[in-house]
């Protein structure tokens, strides 16, 4: 099985290429479904000038907000980015450039970029700032912006169970931006909860297909909670 | 009286039909899913990926992996759904989503939004608000009538940059609904004890009041 088989045993091993800036895309919402070990290797390896492409940055002190800590990170390409006190005073210095993108245009441009289509025109952000340059057709007699799809020299992406092939399973809202990012990365690693044997995963249960994947790690994840709420039972 | 946020999401939620499904925004859109109408059932969708959101966990079925857009923790109801970005974007962006509840610093009387950015100060983005406007079929924006100046935020022309063009049929503010028909507001219902005079003085772009304007009803 070795031909198939993606597991790598360290992480030295799951993010060995990434070099200085390179564009990394990164799975998650917020803090739930992040590749919590992949980004701290990332920070450990030290590589800066990085271009990330994820939904948000992390906090303070988790997530992709590590990554500003040493500076890695010379340009984000997010839909919001409000939780992160490093990542203000580094965007109002000028250290940090920042590309607002709209959330499901954003989803789409990983989704196309890994699908092999360069662009697509969408209703969203026309007559906005986010509108501003780009290209704009009517269709039907509706205007719409022509947005440039994404690809990553990596993808890091959290999924739930791999098994040794490299498809994946993403568990409850984790899903969130995983599946987009695993098309849209030169070397895409997964980072898992469990890795299990070829066949344990119902083939029609599979979320991502080990065709995208070329790396999977086995993490261990804190898996830290942004906004605790609760109601009485 | 001007309406709390309460009676806002409270007017909001008689907007919903049976069967609907909604999607709701973060602050007084969000209070409208404590509101809905006896008998209706209505599913919630939740951008980062959820359609079908149910309340707040107890602390027994708290789980890192059960997120609302807003970051908070949640639960699926039965019958609910999940999937990635994209897909959810599809249901929103292809206009398969009923209604979207959203708040705004400016509407004006052509539809435009305004609700994502403020020159000069920082911005942090605009999620999926964008998205939102620019697919759903049907969209009520609530917000108060006036900043806490007394200025107008229901427009001519909105100043501050847009969320969306030409997006907005619905509006519900303190004072009052209007619709947005043939770019000019029509004044629909008003709150409570609110008089037309007042409202009139508080829309800065072009309204028509038709005939008696009835009082909403709670």
């Amino acid at each position: 099985m070795a031909g198939f088989d993606k597991v790598v045993s360290s992480y030295e091993e799951a993010m060995a290429g990434l070099e200085d800036n390179m564009t990394v895309i990164a799975g998650g919402f917020g803090l739930c479904g992040i590749p919590e070990g992949l980004i701290a290797q990332i920070k450990k390896m030290g590589v800066s000038g990085l271009t990330v492409v994820s939904n948000n940055c992390g906090v303070d002190g988790f997530g992709l907000g590590i990554l500003l800590e040493d500076r890695q990170i010379r340009k984000m390409i997010a839909s919001y980015v409000g939780e992160n006190a490093l990542f203000e005073k580094q965007l109002l210095n000028g250290e940090l450039e920042v590309e607002l993108t709209p959330q499901g245009t954003l989803a789409e441009k990983m989704r196309a970029g890994g699908a092999g289509i360069p662009a697509f025109y969408t209703a969203t952000g026309y007559g906005t700032p986010v509108g501003e340059g780009k290209e704009v057709r009517e269709f039907n007699g509706r205007p719409y912006i022509l947005e440039p799809s994404i690809t990553g020299d990596f993808a890091i992406v959290k999924a739930w169970k791999a098994d040794r092939y490299g498809n994946c399973v993403y568990r409850h809202t984790a899903q969130n931006f995983n599946p987009m990012a695993a098309t849209a990365g030169k070397i895409t690693v997964v980072e898992v909860e469990e890795i299990v044997e070829p066949g344990e995963i119902p083939p029609s249960q599979i979320h991502t297909p080990g065709i995208y994947v070329n790396r999977v790690i086995k993490g261990n994840f804190e898996k830290r909670i942004e906004r605790k709420v609760t109601r009485s039972a | 009286m001007a309406l709390s946020r309460e009676q806002i999401a409270m007017r909001v939620a008689q907007e919903f039909k049976d069967g609907s499904y909604i999607n709701l925004g973060i602050g007084i859109p969000t209070l409208a899913a404590n509101y809905v109408p006896q008998g209706i059932t209505v599913m919630l969708q939740s951008e980062n990926g959820l359609l079908g959101m149910g309340p707040y966990p107890t602390e027994e079925q708290v789980d890192a992996d059960m997120i609302n857009a807003g970051k908070e923790t949640v639960t699926a109801s039965t019958g609910a759904s999940i999937f990635s970005s994209a897909e959810s974007f599809a249901m929103i962006r292809g206009g398969h989503v009923d209604i979207t509840v959203l708040g705004a610093f400016e509407v004006d009387q052509n539809g435009n939004i305004a609700s994502w950015m403020i020159p000069g100060k920082l911005v942090k983005g605009m999620g999926g608000a964008m998205d939102l406007v620019a697919g759903a079929k049907n969209i009520i924006v609530t917000m108060t009538h006036a900043d806490k100046h007394g200025n107008s935020k229901l427009l001519e022309q909105c100043t501050l940059p847009l969320t969306g063009v030409n997006c907005i049929n619905r509006i519900i503010t303190d004072l009052a609904m209007l619709e947005i028909r043939d770019n000019t507001f029509h004044l629909l219902e008003r709150a409570p004890g609110v008089s037309v005079e007042e409202i009139k003085q508080k829309t800065a772009g072009k309204l028509v009041v038709e005939g008696d304007i009835p009082e909403m009803q709670f």
